[in-house]
């Protein structure tokens, strides 16, 4: 049903010591980027929050076979709970980050259950209807949630009460790229392991794995948990580093662009987030920045481009070309 | 090789790796003292875009106009960015970008009362003077010290409409507002005038800013049956389809009076209104059917620019006076531009051959300026807000009334 080429199914070998210290090497590089680009921290910080969230979402997505249109609204929750937080007083970002992730699991848990019990079509017209309802409920708790002005008087004291949030996004910056690093590897333990690889068997053939006795509705619902729980703790981050909470994290509108974000990177792939994201954002920075007027334009052929000709995502391409280049010397 | 061969060496290699340094440094100063960046923030794509156009034209209709009368050497330079519509966070991040990465002086735009909110709170760590053009909530001067208004509050217009539909000797009233900050506001504002001028309201209802179906709203109205409706909706296209959903329930042709801000019945949009919007009262600060000199010089300019069928409404004006304010600062400070300077100018800034009329800025940071009552009407085979009555004012009423 679903349209997403499925990626090549290969064990990863487990790197050595060495290859695993030179995994670091790029987020050592990532953290050095504001000596050499100043004033690109809020782009930053925002790109790492949104790599955040399509990690969680390719987990549904790219591991677990189940797409959905409505991961904003687990996003949102998150952002609201942290926000709503602070302007009653619990200003701790690693508290409400925490509180945050245990309010979008339970509306995880209580959704997927729900919904998990379908199948294609049906589930993402769920998907979608669950992430509307939340949105509207937003929209007219305005006591609680500044309905369409937002939520005013968001604030959060400093990171372990040492390092404050400024408006440069120094903090911000730092503060959000560890909790990516964290929950990346998190993940990679995540789909390695037993769950991960049964998650694939779902994906790939569910009526073979009900027969060697998975219990698959339980591995679905647990797999979504964990993403919501993930996609919460992607928006708390947003509401911390912004000091800000809109309806935009509850909307449709996000729930697409992540999907789109993740595509283009190559859904799982791990990796795609990182690709896809940077990609996607960059693009829009810049095409915004051209003609303020008509950059959705520029956006959309990308993207029509990209789904025409690239259906692996960029990652795709480049797994195409390597087994070009390897066909070709062998 | 000898040994100042590679002290040289070293020295070329030490100087190439400082100068690389130096790079980001020397881009994030401002280009030149004399070029005063403005950044400016509006709604360029989606539904409320036309809005947004309206402030951009003005703006740059303005510079166009007024470029020479800066002092010799200082330019000024443009930096738009688009916030998509009411969306805070984004504008809130597209302002730190512009005071950070383009180094902007002094930010303007500032269309939507939630995100001028979100740039004001900004602007008062970052000390970044922002003249907020067309935000109409009245908290948003509140938020920090270097905020500016140019535009309206809902208060200065509905709190005195409140008190005019009571002396109408209307008793009954119901109110429809779009449920966001401006709407709150004008709901409070009007039910305040009108209730101490001896009215009751009989309902309220605030529909949200994304709905596009006002049928079930109306009808219910319709079934209460008022006197008089108070009506507010960001103006634009919202606006024309307010009005024909207003016609369609058939209240337009019901004893059911209409009455609002002047956002009701904008004046680029009246043409798509029709016959419906006939008679319908507002309470705005500009007509570009005013007679005014100011205003004639003004509406001539724009439609030379930008073609006969063309008005400017309230929103160019806001955006028009926000640039001459901007300007005027500028030249007094010639060119280098403090904030403390800066807001202290602003707060006493004034102008009087305003298109509206007199106008300027006071303390509180507010605009203060005459208010006028209008009827729409039909004029040479064109509908217009024709005004009939002006009230002068003195700044925002709910400052005045909330004042500690």
């Amino acid at each position: 049903m679903t349209t997403i080429p499925a990626p090549p199914v290969a064990v990863i070998a487990a790197p050595s010591g060495l290859a695993r210290l030179l995994q670091l090497v790029p987020w050592f590089v990532v953290a050095g980027l504001p000596l050499v680009l100043p004033g690109y921290e809020p782009l930053a910080m925002q790109v790492f929050v949104m790599i955040l969230f399509a990690l969680s979402l390719d987990l549904l997505v790219g591991y677990a076979g189940i797409v959905t249109l409505g991961h904003a609204g687990l996003f949102g929750m998150g952002a609201y709970t942290a926000g709503i937080l602070s302007v009653h007083g619990v200003t701790d970002p690693i508290v409400t980050a925490l509180a945050a992730m245990v309010v979008a699991a339970l509306t995880g848990l209580v959704f997927g259950a729900a919904m998990l019990r379908t199948k294609g079509l049906t589930l993402l017209m769920l998907t979608m209807a669950a992430a509307f309802l939340l949105y509207e409920i937003a929209n007219k708790a305005t006591g609680l949630t500044g309905g369409e002005d937002g939520l005013q008087g968001v604030s959060f004291t400093p990171v372990l009460g040492l390092f404050a949030f400024d408006f440069r996004g120094k903090t911000a910056f730092f503060y959000s790229l560890v909790a990516l690093f964290l929950v990346f590897t998190f993940v990679r333990i995540l789909i390695n392991s037993p769950f991960g690889w049964s998650l694939r068997g779902i994906r790939e053939n569910d009526a073979r794995m009900v027969a060697i006795g998975c219990p698959i509705l339980q591995r679905r619902v647990v797999a979504y948990v964990i993403s919501a729980a993930l996609a919460g703790l992607a928006g708390a981050l947003q509401a911390q580093t912004t000091q800000f909470v809109a309806l935009h994290s509850l909307s449709f509108e996000l729930s697409g662009n992540i999907l789109i974000m993740l595509i283009l990177g190559g859904s799982g792939r791990l990796y795609g987030a990182f690709v896809g994201v940077p990609a996607f954002m960059f693009a829009q920075d810049l095409l915004a920045k051209q003609d303020p007027a008509n950059w959705f334009l520029g956006q959309g052929i990308i993207l029509i481009a990209m789904v025409m000709l690239a259906p692996g995502g960029m990652l795709g391409i480049a797994e195409r070309a390597m087994a070009a280049i390897k066909r070709r010397l062998s | 090789m000898s040994s100042a061969g590679t002290l040289a060496r070293l020295m070329r290699v030490g100087l190439v790796l400082a100068a690389t340094m130096a790079v980001p440094f020397v881009a994030a100063l401002p280009a030149s003292a004399q070029t005063v960046k403005i950044g400016m923030i509006l709604t360029y794509s989606g539904r409320d875009a036309a809005l947004g156009e309206q402030i951009d034209r003005a703006v740059n209709l303005f510079v166009k106009m007024h470029e020479k009368e800066l002092p010799p050497g200082v330019k000024v330079e443009l930096i738009k960015r688009d916030d998509t519509g009411v969306n805070p966070d984004l504008a809130k991040r597209l302002a730190q970008e512009l005071i950070l990465r383009d180094g902007v002086q002094i930010l303007t735009g500032g269309q939507w009362t939630p995100n001028a909110m979100a740039i004001a709170g900004l602007t008062k760590e970052a000390k970044v003077p922002f003249i907020t053009m067309t935000a109409g909530g009245s908290a948003v001067t509140l938020q920090s010290p270097y905020v500016v208004r140019t535009g309206w509050t809902l208060w200065q217009t509905s709190y005195p409409l409140g008190q005019w539909a009571a002396k109408q000797g209307w008793k009954n009233a119901y109110t429809v507002v779009s449920d966001f900050g401006p709407g709150h506001d004008g709901e409070a504002a009007f039910t305040k005038g009108f209730t101490e001028g001896g009215g009751a309201i009989t309902g309220a209802v605030r529909i949200p800013l994304k709905t596009t179906d006002y049928l079930p709203y109306f009808q219910k109205i319709k079934d209460v049956n008022p006197d008089v409706v108070y009506v507010f909706n960001p103006g634009g296209p919202q606006a024309t389809a307010f009005m024909k959903a207003f016609d369609d329930v058939g209240i337009t042709k019901s004893k059911i009076k209409l009455i609002g801000p002047g956002d009701i019945t904008s004046d680029d949009e009246l043409p798509n209104m029709g016959k419906s919007a006939l008679g319908v009262v507002t309470m705005l600060q500009y007509s570009p059917a005013g007679v005014r000199p100011a205003n004639a010089e003004f509406v001539a300019a724009w439609k030379k620019e930008y073609g006969a069928d063309q008005v400017p409404t309230y929103f160019a004006v806001a955006g028009w006076d926000g640039m001459r304010a901007i300007f005027d600062t500028i030249k007094a400070q010639k060119g280098k531009i403090d904030p403390e300077a800066t807001m202290a100018f602003l707060r006493s800034w004034s102008n009087p051959v305003s298109p509206r009329g007199p106008v300027r800025i006071d303390q509180a940071g507010d605009i203060v300026q005459h208010l006028y009552l209008r009827r729409v009407e039909e004029k040479d085979g064109r509908l217009a807000n024709i005004e009939f009555a002006t009230i002068e004012q003195t700044g925002d009423p709910w400052k005045i009334f909330n004042k500690k």
